[in-house]
Order: structure tokens, then C-alpha cells, then sequence
């Protein structure tokens, strides 16, 4: 273990690193806590230049629910759940079948699909904003849920793709040479061999593109206008125009929009971690 | 594109469509989240619907920096019936792509030649009509009375007077004059004036048009003039939003403030009243040149992609009358078009009212006489240019680069 | 009957070479039609001088329009072009600060102590927040008048800095403000790699007398070279890619000098003063080639793993 586990240092060095452990983090996430807190303070408590000090009284119920009563937050969660929980189900879906094609058989173009997909996943999104804009424009989905889901899936298929195929090729290969032996159909290979064990790379893209997809703003800006269509990030921008300087709204406001991919990741904290760090340790 | 087509059929197969109009239904885009418009909008709307019980009105309330990136592509793709937008040259790119409906028949059948006469010429493109406005409104000096008691500055007279107060102020540590340029357009004000106080009306309008270049030495002039006031411009103004430097003025860090008349809402919320908030014109600057205001008007328009078009003229109608444009602008705090409409008798909305009428020309505001892309350009300058006058030479020849472009 | 039993026979012996497209089909058709095509298109529009309205789509574009090299003729000769390329270097170069710093943090988590999972979730939070509400966040920070860090400064200095109204300073805010998420995503990856270094080596490297940084710099960090390979091509892309914060915290200002080649972008073909769609794609496509050169190398080294294995 690296560096040296620290039980085996002296007892006061031991007791300073716990220390260090609490005054380290609150450092890491004062600009998070500093929000936090303001959140939950009276407005009052802003207008008398009272911004960091205890807030005088605690405020969060009218905060919150003001933010709730007098903004669309509501529909903007509610927007990017349904923008987000298709593109999870259809990217990761899509990329089981083309991860499969691509780590089990052997053809060809096999490679030049392949770096394909890696390379379209690191493109930068400008240089598909005007055509795919102009294409949602064509096929009547622009500014709609399904335009932003259509481009979300087809984009997330990259990095699926590669994650998917190397998972698979991890997996020993020897399973799918015996059931071709029987005489399995390949697709029965796949449904009844192959995915079964794919669950934990499914989990843990399942989690990843929940996050990227929720916390996308991008597309959100340049392909949806309504309050009917606009997924929270898009929307979190028309109320810091809207609140200006009430702080302790932006806050909340803040707040309630990060919920969603935090309680996702302490609930399935594991399978996130897996999905980040895939080829961190390999390779 | 034949795959585009199949796409398109297969979309339509599932049961997907953007947001159509039922028969009866006008959809409504427009960018009045701010509190007063919004509810001057609800009004209208109500309004609306008692007086054509047939016609129900699905209002899209868009918010107000991110409209006018959002207009370019509904217009194109999801055209709703009725769309806000502003007069002059900030139509003129729709109109010439022909995404706005010609609405000369609503002007002669409603008599709205007559009634809407101040703003025709605003509203016209070669010879036809193409929205309806219904409120304008001034802008001008709001300055903070109870600052100006306190320092012992009177309001001023003209020019000189203005940059002399500014000392006294300075020397109070106060800021003379306040602004929030985050989002650009607060420092525009600034410009207009300054160049319509010393250069003229005519001048001000070659250049925005691209007939003068802004190398032009007038140009460096009236530069030259706000220079005077740039020690005096509260600091840090390109990090704040307007809202923000409102509340200086409110709370008495700031003596003055170039804004229009829908910030007195702001600075009331503020904790200013009708007795420490004053208005003032803005000062002479070159003796003998005729006093030219900025007075932006807000229009509605028929997207030519509208699909209800009939019912969607009955609402520019109903706009356009005397009765709606009274009862609108009194909840905006703003003034009629409609010279038949009551004017509010708010004090500032009094103010406004006596500046425009005795006005020698009205101009809309740089970022809608200017084309977009100049306006851009040029506001990015002014920002730059309160925060390091020194950079001026450097400014104007950007300046002169971009209108090569964009006039060309 | 007969023709049945022919179509089985086809399926039944060309079964293996077709199963893949089959799979394939789906994904690829999507990839295809929303990612790679788009880039071919884009490249197309920088040729022309189109603001998006007439005509009204890219393939009604005509001769009329077309303008050759133009768009990048312009660009060359543009001042907020060269400001974006610099910021972009900028970012590249200090974005890379979250790979040692991220180490750092990592190895100083790395203890068994009562608690520390919960401390290492903690401090991975930043980056499970979208940049708009980390945008938000530091501009608050910021803020002139009431943010803490402003106040901070004013306490220490006297001087009142607002860093996000200051050309000079302005950029660096932004940076420091990815920093902070990007620094939590280098160090989950050092974590994991960390989690799976040889003891045994660490071991017998400690038994030869290598301590801290030699011990660190010989044994550890060979180890670890995935996790930095990774670290290093998420952290490129991610500071090219910058353009939530820029647009979140400056929309490009004070006037222009935070621009990146992101917003540029941006601001010239899809926002409220910028309908250049041709232009717009011209600076895409700048990007796309610089982007290009990481993407080649990334490739090329998985190129090269996949012969080995």
C-alpha cells in the first residue's frame, strides 16, 4: 500500500491526519457548503450584507418552496427526467448490441467501427450543433423531448460502445465458443449468455449517462426554447436572469438541480466509481 | 436528404408534432418574464379571450435574454401564431427572409394609420406594415435625490454641470454614475446619448447603419466626451447585471443612472419612492443640437409559418386598440403608441410622455438600430471602453473592422 | 416450403459473418446519422456565408452563397479569434493542474481510518454536479460586493477585485472554477489505481530503503500510468470542451476576453447576436482539427494495445 497506512505511523501523527481529514474537506467544498447555506437563509439576512456569517434564522421552507411556487423548477426537473431516463435506456441498449457485435466477432472493418465510435465520442459539440439543429428542424424535432433524446442516444452510443465491447472482451470468450459448438443461434448467445452477465457494466453506464445527460446544458441551450421542453440546466440559466440578486433563490434553486445525479451517485456509488475509472488500472 | 425524409415519416408514424395550434387557438411566443410585463401580458391575454370567447390564446413565456437567440429558430422551424419582437432594423433580417406575415390589412382595416401614426414609419418596409407596436417607453437620467441633497449637487444642466457634479460625488465617495454591463446592452444607453448629444441625431443614425465609419474623428469625439465621466463609473460595472447596479442607486452608493423607465419598478423594490427617486433628461452636450431621445417600442408580429393566421390578426387587433394599449400600459408603468389611449399618470410615466412628445426624433436603442452581429461588436467595446478608456484607438478600429464586414 | 428451407439454409451458414451488422445496425445507423454525417455537413457550411434563415436549410444552399476559404480568411483576420485560441491554450495548460493535483488528493486519502470511504465520496461530490450549477456556485464566490472570496481578498489586500470583471483575471476564475470538479475526477481515478498496485513491489522497493518520493516517482507512478493515461486524455478533451462554465459565469466578458473556441463558436451561430452559420462552422471546424490531434493519439495508443493483446 501507497503511501505508508498511516496505523503504522506515530499515534500524534495519526491523530493529525484525522484531524486534517474533516478541515480538508470542509476546504474542498466551501464554495458547496457556502451555497448551502445561503439557501437557507432569510432574504433579510442577504439585504443587511449578512453573507457568510450564521444565518439568523433558518429560512430553507420559504426558500425552497418560493422557488418552487414562483419559477418553472417543477417542469424543468420533470423535463430532464424525461430527456434523461430514455437516453439511459436506449444508449445503453443499443451499445449492449453493438459493444457484442464488436468484442465477440471477428471481422474486417471490426477496428475502423470501433475507433469509430471512440472517436465521434470526443468530437466537440459545436461541430454537430448547426446540422443536427438543422436535421430536428427538418424532422420536426426541434425543441422537443424526443429531438433532445434522439441526438442524447445516437451521441452516448460512442462511449457506451467502448465501454460496452471492452467489458465484453473481458469476459471469457471460451462461453460463447461452446454454445456455438451446440449449435446456439448467435442471437440466443447474446440474450441468454452474454447479457445476463452484462449487468454490472449496464449498472454502472446506466448511472454515468444519467449524470452526463442530466447535466448536459449544451444541447439543452441550442436545441430546446419552451418551458415545456427545457431540461433543468437550460432552465437554471432563465432563473439566474430572473432572480438576479436574490441569491437565496439562485441557491435553492442550485441545490435542487444537483439533487438528482448526487442522489444517484451515493445510491449506486459503486457502480459509478466502476464506470469512471474503467481502464484506469488496466491496459 | 432522402433519409432525412424517411426520419420524418417515421417521427410522424410514432404520433410526434411540435406544438401545433388547435382551430381556435392562437400559440403566443413571447419574453415578458420579468413581474410587471408578465402580468401586463396575463391581463392582455384575458382580455383578449372575454372579448373573442372563440379564441383561446397558448401563451410560451420565453425568458428575455434567451428569446432573441430562440426567435431565429421557432420563426424557421415551429412558427408559433403571434410572436413579440421590436420595430426598425431589428425586424428588417425577418422580414427579408419573409419569416414575418405583411399586416397592412390589419393596420387599414382598424384604422391603425391614424392611431398608430407615431410609430408607423418604425414599422414599415417597403411601403407595407409588418407588426403592431404597443408600448414604448423613455429613457433618461434616474438619479438618487437624497444623494444629491446629501452631497449638495444640483440636477444638471448640461454637460459641464454633469462633470462637475461627478467630482463632488467622487470626492463623497459615491459613484456618479452607476451601470451593469454584464449582459452589454446597460452600457449602449450611455453611448447613444452621448453620441446623439454631440453629434446629432442624423450622425448617430448614419452610424449605426454603417453610412459613417467609427473611425471617424465625430466618433472619437464624442468618445472623448464620455471619457470625462469614466473615472466617475462605478467599478467592477462589467461583472454586475443591471439589476444589481440598481440597487447601488437604491441604496445611495450611486448617485446616477442611464436606464429606461421599466427600472423604476426595480428601484422602488429598492425601497425608492416617488419623492427620492428623480428623472432627469439627459444633458446637452453640444449647444444647439436638437434633443433626440431613445425610446425602444415593443411590437407583436405574424410569423408567415403561423396556422392560424385569422385568428391570429384578431389578437393584433385587439393590441393595437386604445382601450387594451391603456390598460397594458398602465400595469407596465410604460406608454401607449395608440394616441387615442389614456396615458398613466404615474409621475414618471408623465415625464416620459412630455420628453418623447417634445422630442425633436426618437432612436430605438443601439442593439435594434444597429444590425445584430455591429450591435454585438460594438456594445463589447463600450463595456471595454468604460473599464480602459486608454484602449480607445484600439476599440474603434475593431469597431471599423467588424462594420467592413457586417455592412458589406 | 422449399424456399423457406432455402432462406433457413442462407441464415443458417452466413449466420456469423451477418450476426455483427445486425447488431451493429441500430447503434451505427443513429452514430452515423447524428455524429459522423453532422461533421462532414459542418465542414460543408464553412464554405458557405449562410445566416440560417435563407435559405432556410443547409441543403438549399446554393452557389450564391458559397464562399470558399472566406470564413477562414475572415477568421485569420479576426481579434476574437486569436483571444479564443489563447484562452484554449491557457485552458489546456492549467486545466492539466488537476492530474497532480488530483494524485495529491488521492494519496492523501488513501488510508484505512474508520469514515474514509465516506470522505472519498465527499470528495468526489463536485464532480457529480452539473458545470451550470458549479458555474453558478464560483460566481457567487466571486461576486463583487458579498462573495466570500472577494471579501477574502478585500480583507487581506484592501483592494476590492472582481475577478470575474477583470480581462486579466477573468479566465483564470473560470479555470479555477473546472478545476475544482476535474481535480475529483483525476483523483477517483488515482484512487482505483492506487487500490491496485502491487504490494508486493511496494514491498520490496521499501525493503531496498526507497522511501516517499523516490518510492513514489519509481514504483508508484509506472504503476499508476493507465489512470494518468486516462486522467490526462478526460482532462484534454474536458478543457477543450469548455464551454458551460465560460457561458454560465461571463458569456465571453468582459468584453470578449473570455471567449474560448467553444463559445466563439457559439456566440457567432446560435445566440442572440450571432447568426454567422457559416463562420460559426469555420471556428467548429478549428477546434475539431485541434481536438483531432489528441483523438489521434488516444486512438493510436489503443491501436496499439489492442495488437498487443
Amino acid at each position: 500500500m501507497f503511501p505508508k497506512p498511516i496505523e503504522k505511523s506515530a499515534p500524534w501523527v495519526q491523530t493529525a491526519y484525522k484531524l486534517s481529514l474533516p478541515i480538508a474537506l470542509i476546504l474542498w467544498l466551501l464554495p458547496l457548503i457556502g451555497i448551502a447555506m445561503t439557501s437557507v437563509r432569510p432574504a433579510a439576512d442577504l439585504a443587511a450584507g449578512n453573507y457568510f456569517g450564521m444565518p439568523s434564522g433558518f429560512a430553507g421552507v420559504e426558500n425552497y418552496s418560493a422557488v418552487f411556487k414562483n419559477s418553472n423548477i417543477g417542469y424543468y426537473i420533470l423535463n430532464s427526467f424525461k430527456v434523461t431516463l430514455p437516453t439511459v435506456l436506449f444508449a445503453v441498449g443499443l451499445s449492449c448490441l453493438s459493444g457484442f457485435a464488436l468484442a465477440v466477432y471477428k471481422f474486417k472493418s471490426n477496428l475502423i467501427v470501433f475507433f469509430m465510435f471512440v472517436a465521434g465520442n470526443f468530437v466537440p459539440f459545436q461541430i454537430l450543433a448547426i446540422p443536427v439543429r438543422d436535421l430536428s428542424v427538418q424532422l420536426g424535432l426541434y425543441n422537443t423531448t424526443m429531438g433532445l433524446v434522439m441526438f442524447h442516444v445516437a451521441f452516448q452510443t460512442g462511449f457506451c460502445t467502448l465501454f460496452m465491447r471492452n467489458f465484453i472482451k473481458s469476459l471469457p470468450f471460451a462461453l460463447v465458443e461452446s454454445a456455438r459448438v451446440e449449435g446456439v443461434s448467435e442471437f440466443k448467445i447474446f440474450w441468454h449468455i452474454v447479457l445476463p452477465l452484462m449487468r454490472p457494466a449496464i449498472a454502472a453506464l446506466s448511472v454515468l449517462v444519467f449524470t452526463f445527460i442530466w447535466n448536459d446544458y449544451f444541447w439543452a441551450t441550442v436545441m430546446a426554447q419552451d418551458a415545456s421542453v427545457k431540461p433543468v440546466t437550460a432552465g437554471m440559466n432563465e432563473l439566474k436572469g430572473q432572480y438576479k440578486v436574490a441569491w437565496e433563490l439562485i441557491s435553492a434553486a442550485s441545490i435542487i438541480a444537483a439533487l438528482p445525479p448526487v442522489a444517484m451517485f451515493f445510491l449506486m456509488q459503486k457502480h459509478f466509481i466502476a464506470g469512471l475509472t474503467l481502464g484506469a488500472t488496466k491496459g | 436528404m432522402k433519409y432525412m425524409k424517411t426520419l420524418a415519416g417515421l417521427a410522424l408514424g410514432l404520433g410526434l408534432s411540435a406544438s401545433t395550434a388547435m382551430a381556435g387557438e392562437i400559440v403566443l411566443n413571447s419574453d415578458q418574464t420579468d413581474p410587471a410585463p408578465k402580468k401586463a401580458m396575463e391581463e392582455l391575454i384575458a382580455g383578449f379571450e372575454k372579448a373573442n370567447p372563440d379564441v383561446k390564446v397558448k401563451w410560451n413565456n420565453i425568458d428575455h435574454e434567451g428569446y432573441k437567440a430562440a426567435i431565429r429558430n421557432f420563426l424557421t422551424a415551429d412558427a408559433p401564431d403571434v410572436a413579440a419582437w421590436y420595430a426598425g432594423n431589428r425586424m428588417a433580417p425577418f422580414v427579408k427572409a419573409g419569416l414575418f406575415e405583411d399586416v397592412s390589412d390589419v393596420w387599414k382595416d382598424n384604422g391603425l394609420d391614424e392611431q398608430l401614426k407615431s410609430a408607423a414609419a418604425s414599422m414599415t418596409i417597403d411601403g407595407k406594415k409588418w407588426g403592431v407596436p404597443y408600448t414604448y417607453y423613455q429613457w433618461g437620467i434616474y438619479y438618487n435625490k437624497d444623494v444629491y441633497k446629501k452631497v449638495g449637487v444640483e440636477p444638471a444642466k448640461n454637460w459641464a454641470e454633469f462633470v462637475a457634479g461627478c467630482e463632488k460625488f467622487k470626492a463623497a465617495g459615491i459613484d456618479c454614475l452607476t451601470t451593469g454591463t454584464k449582459a452589454l446592452w446597460p452600457g449602449a444607453g450611455i453611448f447613444d446619448y452621448i453620441d446623439m448629444r454631440t453629434n446629432g441625431y442624423e450622425f448617430h443614425m448614419d452610424l449605426t447603419a454603417g453610412k459613417v465609419k467609427w473611425t471617424d474623428p465625430k466618433v472619437k469625439a464624442a468618445f472623448a466626451e464620455w471619457a470625462k465621466i469614466t473615472p466617475y463609473i462605478s467599478a467592477n460595472a462589467a461583472a454586475i447585471d443591471w439589476q444589481d447596479a440598481a440597487a447601488l442607486l437604491s441604496q445611495g452608493k450611486a448617485a446616477n443612472y442611464v436606464m429606461g423607465n421599466f427600472a423604476v419598478d426595480t428601484f422602488k423594490k429598492g425601497g425608492m419612492t416617488n419623492d427620492n427617486l428623480g428623472f432627469m433628461l439627459f444633458p446637452e452636450i453640444t449647444a444647439g443640437i436638437p434633443r433626440a431621445e431613445e425610446a425602444p417600442t415593443d411590437t407583436f408580429h405574424i410569423p408567415s409559418g403561423a396556422k392560424n393566421k385569422a385568428d391570429a390578426k384578431k389578437f393584433l387587433a385587439y393590441l393595437a386598440s386604445a382601450d387594451a394599449q391603456t390598460a397594458m400600459n398602465k400595469t407596465l408603468g410604460q406608454l401607449p403608441v395608440n394616441n387615442k389611449a389614456t396615458v398613466g399618470d404615474d409621475p414618471f410615466i408623465q415625464a416620459g410622455f412630455k420628453e418623447l412628445s417634445s422630442a425633436y426624433a426618437l432612436a430605438q436603442f443601439f442593439d435594434r438600430d444597429a444590425p445584430a452581429d455591429m450591435a454585438k461588436a460594438g456594445m463589447e467595446g463600450f463595456q471595454e471602453f468604460m473599464a480602459k478608456p486608454e484602449n480607445i484607438d484600439a476599440i474603434l478600429a475593431r469597431l471599423q473592422k467588424v462594420a467592413d464586414k457586417v455592412y458589406k | 416450403m422449399a424456399q423457406q428451407a432455402v432462406r433457413n439454409s442462407f441464415w443458417k451458414t452466413n449466420q456469423k459473418a451477418l450476426a455483427p451488422w445486425l447488431f451493429l445496425a441500430p447503434g451505427m445507423i443513429m452514430f452515423l446519422i447524428y455524429v459522423i454525417f453532422p461533421i462532414i455537413e459542418s465542414i460543408y457550411i464553412s464554405f458557405f456565408n449562410w445566416d440560417g434563415l435563407a435559405p432556410a436549410h443547409i441543403s438549399q444552399l446554393t452557389s450564391k452563397e458559397f464562399v470558399g476559404l472566406g470564413n477562414y480568411r475572415d477568421l485569420l483576420d479576426d481579434d476574437s479569434f486569436y483571444t479564443s485560441l489563447w484562452n484554449n491554450l491557457k485552458w489546456l495548460v492549467l486545466y492539466m493542474l488537476a492530474v497532480p493535483i488530483g494524485l495529491f488528493v488521492a494519496l492523501f486519502l488513501n488510508q484505512k481510518v474508520p469514515g474514509i470511504r465516506l470522505y472519498k465520496s465527499l470528495f468526489f461530490f463536485p464532480f457529480v454536479i452539473s458545470q451550470v450549477v458549479v458555474g453558478l456556485l464560483f460566481s457567487w464566490f466571486y461576486a463583487p460586493g458579498f462573495g466570500p472570496l472577494y471579501a477574502i481578498i478585500k480583507s487581506m489586500t484592501g483592494s476590492e477585485t472582481a475577478i470575474l470583471a477583470s480581462d486579466t483575471m477573468a479566465t483564470y476564475g473560470i479555470i479555477l472554477a473546472g478545476l475544482w470538479p476535474q481535480t475529483a475526477y483525476c483523483m477517483i481515478l488515482y484512487l482505483t489505481g492506487l487500490n491496485n498496485i502491487n504490494p508486493e513491489q511496494v514491498e520490496a522497493a521499501r525493503m531496498d530503503g526507497a522511501r516517499g518520493l523516490t518510492l513514489l516517482w519509481n514504483i508508484i507512478l509506472p504503476q499508476l500510468r493507465p489512470a494518468t493515461f486516462i486522467a490526462i486524455v478526460v482532462t484534454v478533451i474536458g478543457s477543450l470542451r469548455s464551454f458551460d462554465l465560460v457561458s454560465i459565469m461571463t458569456g465571453g466578458g468582459p468584453y470578449g476576453s473570455t471567449r474560448v473556441l467553444s463559445y466563439f463558436m457559439f456566440e457567432q451561430a446560435l445566440s442572440e447576436y450571432g447568426t454567422a452559420m457559416g463562420y460559426g462552422a469555420a471556428i467548429a471546424f478549428v477546434l475539431f482539427a485541434i481536438m483531432m490531434i489528441f483523438i489521434s493519439f488516444f486512438i493510436y495508443r489503443m491501436l496499439q494495445q489492442e495488437r498487443n493483446s
